[in-house]
């Protein structure tokens, strides 16, 4: 699997995804510069978690209007794969490749900790590695994944099984609806999501409840 | 030109003899940008004035030091061609007028300190001290500095890995915020701020300059009255997106090798950065302000110099090469000018619109800055032997101290601090010590900020001594070596001889411990006057201490891993009460003496812990401090969800100063059953003194021989529960 990991100015998970996904394919990502226009020949585009421009205004607006976003969207309309963790997740829907909103945490307070998620659908290239309803523990790190959006959009994400993570009951840590944690779009190749998996490979760092959505990745990718 | 009045004079913090002075070294009378140079580098906070002159008995070497105490970091060689950066810094004043921007940008202000060395952010601390929980403004303080905390370091992507919360009377009117930054770099490629030889382009760089924080550290050394509230436009407003491009823009520049000097602008910005890279690299600075990227228009000279601007540094270049560096600066879209040049005059030039605002020996500002031996009284340190009750149940006062303010579970706070970015932390916090591994190594550095002002108070001497022992023993604890320290020494107002007293035994205190535990003291701070309406705090002298493990993988928590263990104590349990936080907690009263340090033990017993961890036969340590024994097991239980046994067997200290004493130099270990015997012997063997004190097993509960037991549930509970509860808690003002 080729990859390539985009960075923003103030993005700061990007060494991060570009570790983790050296640790499990064996091979370096491709490091791209957000005012590149074009994308190398790869499988896989991880929109890293952080600042992006400062997201002073709300998080991933200034960055959904940069011109590698417009290189990364072309990427998946022919089909490519697109993760976006974190802050990625709020660029994917400030982009509108993914529907929905990240609003603040409902406590108005950033959080960082491991939570339980439970896997909701494994027919998809980032979590076939998973079982179905299987929980898992990953850690969050952020001040706005308050996942909204209207019950039309949600109901209709639920119908078509394009909830792929959720909160566990009872430790939901932003007042997300629906207790939803990560989305595919509707082709499945685009998942956003708010908790960190490239920060749990590694059972040193609390865990390796991630290494299955890159492997996941791998199997189908490569 | 403005006349200099007395008046101005006195509003510059100047006394009429340091006034005197100047006019003696200028030959003249200076001018209005000359008298405010002067005026803050001559200030406390950038001359240490009153603590320099102690400060040099400090030990600053040892083969493993790279760079001591005068730069803006200390560099420390942790092998293999890395070298560690570290340094604590205080950002008391501001945080307390506003405490989102104060804390804020004393992050930012420490941050920049370590990269401006050419290290990259690893791991940050904040050791906070805030007035008593139910001070009407103790709330929002706490609530302001920690999300000011998060908002910067959070955006900057560097892991703030722990730290230390305290809550005391004495800081109603005055809070501590110290903040520490702990970085990386390669051990031939670590940065100075020696302007050397003449020719050299001056430049600036990161954000523009506004008229913010004029004055900061002169307000940084002034005691505060009621209307310190009115100070606020003095608090600098920070903004870390800048700083990630700073960052991000100065270790690219520092890939290549066109800087000779590079120096960040933080106290006394565009004035203290000249003035320092012109002294030390013994040469002129000649500075044109008509270059300087400004915010805000029909800027003076004298406000150019003395702005406090966040997110700026001052770099000398290499001739020639300062397109290569405009062309790095652009694509981040940072500012960069060439603002002036280097001279063999070993004059500071200041020009602007034509006039020459100031034109003053370099000298003058740093070698003739006053060096003063204030009067001081040797403080009378506390001794009489206290007395308990002892009707208190003991596991009830568990419960008490366990979920008390200094007690209680600091999660409502480093849960808004994103602690594991850079996918290197190894320890998280609620440890003894953070672990950060060395990125793409198995090396792990171990990182600790320590001081219990209380002792300090009864005994500053011994409380120094303490400061640096619980940090020698934390660091040691997780199984780490102990290389090095940072301190952040924060009292009241230096004028007053008693306090003056405090400050020199303290100095003696950590000198003392340092050069008998051989951890050097790299770097530090000095936050003095730190007084409200004459009411000082209590001295607080923060040790952040840095050291190395080789083996990550071998590394002790202090969570309970299996039933079955022995539980042992290493050090001697005298039982000492005096100003122990069951003291305090239990029986309301802050009485006695510190307990007393024992250099000698605390350093064999930590050596002697640390060669267990490191040889992969023990993985559950922790260092018996605040709270004592019974806290200590509590913690330890708490963590990993299994119970305790625990008996008094072989002693003749009663239960309660046995349980709650927070005798010095002790480690509580859980030992696999089969090791005990074994590492019992070797114990005597080393002549230090140890006790099985119970075991760890499967019920959920910590139980103490004929005193009863207390369920995990319950001590969690009131362990987890105060923080949040206090903070959710309706606003009284």
């Amino acid at each position: 699997m080729k990859s390539a990991v985009i960075i923003f100015p103030a993005s700061n998970c990007d060494r991060d995804a570009q570790t983790a996904l050296k640790q499990l394919t064996g091979k370096d990502p491709h490091m791209v510069w957000h005012q590149d226009s074009a994308l190398p020949d790869v499988d896989l585009v991880v929109l890293p978690g952080g600042f992006s421009y400062g997201d002073y205004l709300r998080c991933g607006a200034m960055a959904s209007q940069s011109s590698v976003m417009k290189a990364v969207k072309a990427h998946a309309e022919k089909g490519g794969a697109v993760v976006g963790i974190c802050n990625g997740f709020q660029v994917l829907t400030e982009t509108h490749m993914l529907p929905g909103a990240l609003m603040r945490n409902a406590d108005l307070k950033f959080v960082c900790r491991p939570v339980k998620l439970t896997v909701e659908e494994t027919q998809s290239a980032f979590t076939r590695k998973y079982a179905k309803g299987q929980e898992i523990s990953i850690p969050v790190a952020h001040g706005e994944g308050n996942y909204f959006a209207d019950d039309e959009t949600l109901n209709r994400l639920e119908g078509e099984n394009r909830v792929a993570f959720r909160y566990a009951q009872g430790d939901n840590p932003n007042g997300s609806a629906r207790n939803i944690a990560g989305i595919l779009n509707e082709k499945r190749n685009v998942l956003g999501l708010m908790p960190h998996p490239e920060r749990v490979v590694d059972p040193l760092l609390g865990g390796e409840d991630g290494k299955a959505l890159f492997q996941s990745l791998i199997e189908t990718l490569s | 030109m403005t006349a200099i009045t007395p008046e101005l004079v006195k509003e510059h913090g100047l006394t009429e003899g340091e006034y005197a002075h100047i006019k003696r070294l200028l030959n003249r009378e200076p001018s209005l940008v000359e008298l405010g140079i002067f005026s803050v580098m001559w200030s406390e906070h950038c001359s240490y004035k009153s603590t320099r002159f102690h400060l040099r008995k400090l030990p600053t070497k040892a083969p493993w030091v790279i760079q001591g105490p005068g730069e803006n970091a200390g560099v420390i060689d942790i092998g293999d061609g890395d070298a560690c950066i570290f340094k604590m810094e205080s950002h008391n004043h501001p945080s307390f007028i506003e405490p989102y921007q104060g804390a804020a940008t004393g992050v930012g202000g420490i941050m920049r300190d370590v990269f401006t060395m050419g290290a990259r952010p690893i791991a940050m601390m904040n050791a906070l001290r805030f007035g008593e929980p139910s001070h009407p403004k103790t709330r929002h303080l706490v609530e302001g500095v920690v999300h000011g905390i998060g908002g910067y370091g959070n955006c900057m992507g560097v892991p703030t890995v722990g730290g230390e919360v305290n809550f005391h009377r004495s800081y109603n009117g005055n809070i501590l915020v110290n903040a520490m930054c702990v970085g990386l770099a390669k051990a031939n490629n670590i940065f100075l701020s020696a302007a050397k030889g003449a020719g050299n382009p001056v430049v600036y760089i990161g954000s523009k300059t506004g008229r913010d924080g004029i004055h900061g550290a002169t307000m940084a050394s002034a005691e505060f009255d009621d209307a310190s509230d009115e100070k606020r436009p003095t608090v600098q407003v920070g903004d870390p997106f800048t700083e990630k491009l700073l960052l991000e823009a100065c270790l690219e520049l520092m890939a290549t090798d066109a800087i000779i000097a590079i120096q960040d602008m933080g106290a006394a910005g565009l004035t203290s950065s000249s003035a320092e890279m012109g002294d030390k690299g013994g040469s002129g600075i000649e500075l044109d302000l008509d270059k300087v990227p400004q915010r805000e228009a029909n800027m003076t000279a004298y406000e150019m110099m003395l702005s406090e601007s966040q997110e700026r540094m001052l770099a000398v270049l290499k001739p020639g090469r300062e397109a290569e560096a405009e062309k790095i600066f652009k694509k981040w879209e940072l500012d960069f000018a060439v603002i002036g040049i280097t001279t063999d005059t070993k004059r500071l030039v200041v020009k602007h619109k034509g006039k020459i605002e100031a034109d003053m020996p370099i000298t003058a500002l740093s070698d003739e800055a006053p060096v003063l031996e204030r009067p001081f009284t040797p403080p009378a340190p506390k001794h009489a032997p206290v007395k308990f009750d002892k009707s208190k149940k003991l596991m009830d006062s568990l419960v008490t101290v366990i979920g008390s303010p200094d007690m209680a579970s600091r999660r409502w706070v480093w849960e808004q601090y994103d602690h594991t970015v850079m996918a290197d932390t190894v320890q998280k916090p609620g440890g003894d010590a953070a672990v950060v591994r060395v990125h793409g190594t198995s090396k792990g550095l171990a990182i600790s900020t320590d001081v219990t002002p209380r002792y300090c108070q009864a005994d500053p001497f011994e409380g120094a001594k303490q400061a640096v022992a619980e940090s020698y023993r934390n660091i040691s604890a997780v199984g780490a070596l102990p290389l090095a320290v940072t301190d952040n020494l924060n009292f009241g107002n230096p004028q007053k001889p008693e306090i003056m007293g405090q400050i020199v035994a303290g100095i003696d205190g950590i000198g003392e411990a340092c050069r008998a535990l051989d951890y050097p003291v790299i770097g530090g701070n000095c936050s003095l006057y730190n007084e409200t309406n004459g009411e000082g705090i209590l001295p607080t002298p923060a040790i952040g201490g840095v050291g190395l493990m080789q083996d990550v993988h071998r590394m002790a928590t202090v969570a309970l891993k299996r039933e079955g263990d022995a539980l042992l104590l290493i050090g001697e349990t005298k039982g000492h009460l005096g100003q122990s936080i069951y003291l305090r907690e239990v029986e309301t009263r802050e009485e006695g003496g510190a307990p007393p340090v024992d250099l000698k033990a605390e350093r064999k017993n930590g050596e002697f812990v640390r060669k267990l961890i490191e040889s992969g036969r023990v993985d559950t340590v922790h260092d018996c401090s605040d709270g004592g024994l019974l806290s200590a097991l509590a913690e330890m239980a708490m963590a990993g969800n299994i119970g305790v046994d625990a008996g008094v067997a072989g002693t003749t200290v009663d239960a309660i100063p046995f349980f709650f004493g927070e005798d010095q130099a002790r480690y509580v270990l859980a030992v696999p059953a089969k090791e005990a015997d074994k590492i019992e012997g070797e114990l005597r063997a080393a002549g230090i003194i140890h006790a099985i004190i119970g075991k760890t097993v499967a019920d959920k509960v910590v139980r103490v021989e004929r005193e009863g037991e207390v369920s995990l549930a319950t001590l969690r509970k009131a362990h987890e529960e105060w923080f949040p509860k206090y903070m959710s808690a309706p606003h009284t003002n």
